[in-house]
């Protein structure tokens, strides 16, 4: 079978995954007549064997329902990573993480592996404050430059806080989600299906309508 | 086959918030890039403060006109400034925005988005522009439900659909000939004559999808819960219709993003910073640069030699402070 990635983008992708502190565990719910399934399985594993950090895992959306179930899984495509500890962190990429989306993986997986907190003392401190359910949609393609900092400030917020889960959604593969929220711009993001907002935008700009609900 | 755009990772955790830069960029475009690349060879103590890198590099698709690079992307392009910048280990605080700038006694004070503070004896701005709205009834509306700014990002959105591209500059036929990859229809609408570069017009002409109007405006945009139409205006007959179209592209020229400086520093009517030819502003030791001042031709290559002046003339005016 023919890598999708090149030597050199696999080159690149190594070289930055050395940036990981721990060890974290990746796990893709797949299922059968799904056509990006098979490209997100090949396209997990060939970034997987980059780093001895991360284990990879295939399970069935339709086989291993008491896991799905556990992690929130309803859809496939869709991968969570879990980290040192076996804690799953709360948040699910949907589709396929190609195109820019690449480096939302990247990203999510050097992130799930870190040591240290993501955000300053302030924003630690506003966040300890959310007590309520918070789930963050986050709508991209993977033509968009913009999309892949919008998800990863929404996965970072959903590690932070045990209140707040995080949901990317790769609009190509479920077009039928993105025509339910109305989403024809990305980034794209929705809170507790109420409030939204579009772009690329700082994380206060998240807290503040977090804060709203 | 998913054509993957892999984004250099910040390394440089270590942004020194404590010292006093001799250069301090704001602003992550091509004009900044440079400026920093230029500024730290000249020696000087140099820091990047932005929210994102790349600037309107992002929103570009194809780039075919920066000397020695063709057949490039903005993607492309940004990450091989950007590997440049790293090499040098340029400190870049990333993911912020700045607030104001205030002139302490010759040295500036940088007020940033998450509290924090800088100190800088030169600064140079390049903070960009953002897109400019049509202003027209319906526009904010049916913004990002039918109405796009960005043809890249949204383009997917619109397969084998009818949309409909407001502009007529470089931008407007660059995103014309993106969405025509995934619309069955794109008709650009023009209020005067194309302004394009002649090698972009040449492939529009040349593909099937795409039609235009010239010298038309459009004055209101309908629907229901999203974009289902236009009221366009012929120029010339004086004749109004509606035009029946699923999404609006509007690619009508940039903003500058100068609203935190505007109190401090002379702009145009343009609300863009005016520079001379040292790329000096009003304000002695800031410097502009890039598509956020009073030149015409908005372009990677022009931004990024006016981030190199910058970095030149203000290494210039330190050593002749006696810094």
């Amino acid at each position: 079978m023919k890598s999708l990635l090149t030597p050199e983008v696999s080159g690149q992708i190594k070289e930055v995954l050395k940036m990981m502190d721990n060890e974290i565990q990746v796990i893709l719910f797949t299922k059968n007549d799904c056509e990006t399934c098979e490209p997100t399985l090949q396209l997990l594993e060939e970034v997987s064997v980059l780093n001895d950090k991360i284990t990879f895992t295939e399970r069935s959306l339709t086989d291993d329902q008491e896991q799905a179930k556990a992690y929130g899984v309803t859809l496939a495509p869709t991968f969570v990573i879990l980290d040192k500890d076996n804690n799953f962190r709360n948040f699910r990429f949907n589709g396929i993480p190609a195109g820019h989306e690449i480096n939302s993986l990247i990203t999510a997986l050097i992130d799930t592996a870190a040591s240290k907190p993501f955000f300053d003392e302030k924003i630690l401190e506003r966040l300890s404050k959310i007590d309520k359910d918070i789930n963050i949609k986050v709508f991209v393609t993977l033509s968009c430059p913009h999309c892949p900092g919008a998800v990863s400030n929404a996965f970072r917020l959903a590690m932070s806080n045990p209140k707040i889960t995080a949901d990317a959604y790769e609009a190509q593969t479920f077009g039928e989600i993105s025509v339910k929220y109305n989403v024809s711009s990305v980034p794209k993001i929705i809170i507790n299906d109420k409030y939204e907002f579009l772009g690329n935008q700082p994380i206060e700009a998240f807290l503040k309508e977090i804060e709203r609900v | 086959m998913f054509n993957f755009t892999l984004e250099t990772q910040n390394k440089q955790n270590e942004f020194n918030m404590d010292i006093t830069y001799d250069f301090l960029v704001i602003g992550g475009g091509p004009a900044g890039l440079n400026a920093s690349l230029y500024a730290h060879r000249l020696g000087m103590t140099t820091g990047i403060v932005t929210y994102d890198i790349g600037g309107q590099l992002l929103n570009t698709n194809e780039v075919d006109n920066y000397l020695g690079l063709p057949n490039d992307s903005g993607s492309g392009l940004k990450e091989k400034f950007f590997n440049h910048i790293q090499a040098f280990e340029i400190p870049l605080l990333e993911g912020i925005y700045v607030q104001s700038v205030i002139n302490n006694n010759g040295i500036f004070d940088v007020y940033l988005s998450n509290e924090a503070q800088l100190k800088a004896k030169t600064i140079l701005l390049s903070t960009g522009s953002l897109p400019k709205k049509l202003g027209i009834p319906g526009e904010d509306v049916f913004d990002a439900k039918g109405i796009s700014y960005c043809a890249i990002c949204d383009a997917p959105f619109y397969k084998d659909k009818h949309v409909v591209v407001a502009g007529g500059g470089n931008s407007a036929i660059e995103s014309a000939l993106d969405l025509a990859k995934w619309a069955k229809k794109v008709t650009v609408i023009q209020r005067s004559k194309f302004r394009a570069d002649g090698i972009l017009l040449k492939q529009m002409y040349a593909n099937d999808k795409i039609e235009y109007l010239l010298e038309t405006q459009i004055l209101e945009v309908h629907g229901t819960s999203s974009v289902e139409g236009l009221t366009i205006l012929d120029k010339q007959t004086k004749q109004k219709r509606l035009f029946k179209t699923e999404g609006l592209f509007v690619a009508i020229g940039m903003n500058p993003n100068t609203g935190f400086i505007k109190d401090f520093i002379v702009l145009n009517d343009y609300q863009e910073v005016i520079v001379n030819e040292k790329q000096e502003t009003s304000i002695k030791g800031i410097y502009a640069a890039g598509d956020m001042v009073n030149q015409p031709h908005k372009q990677i290559i022009i931004s990024a030699a006016e981030g190199a002046k910058a970095a030149i003339n203000a290494n210039h005016y330190l050593k002749l402070k006696g810094e």
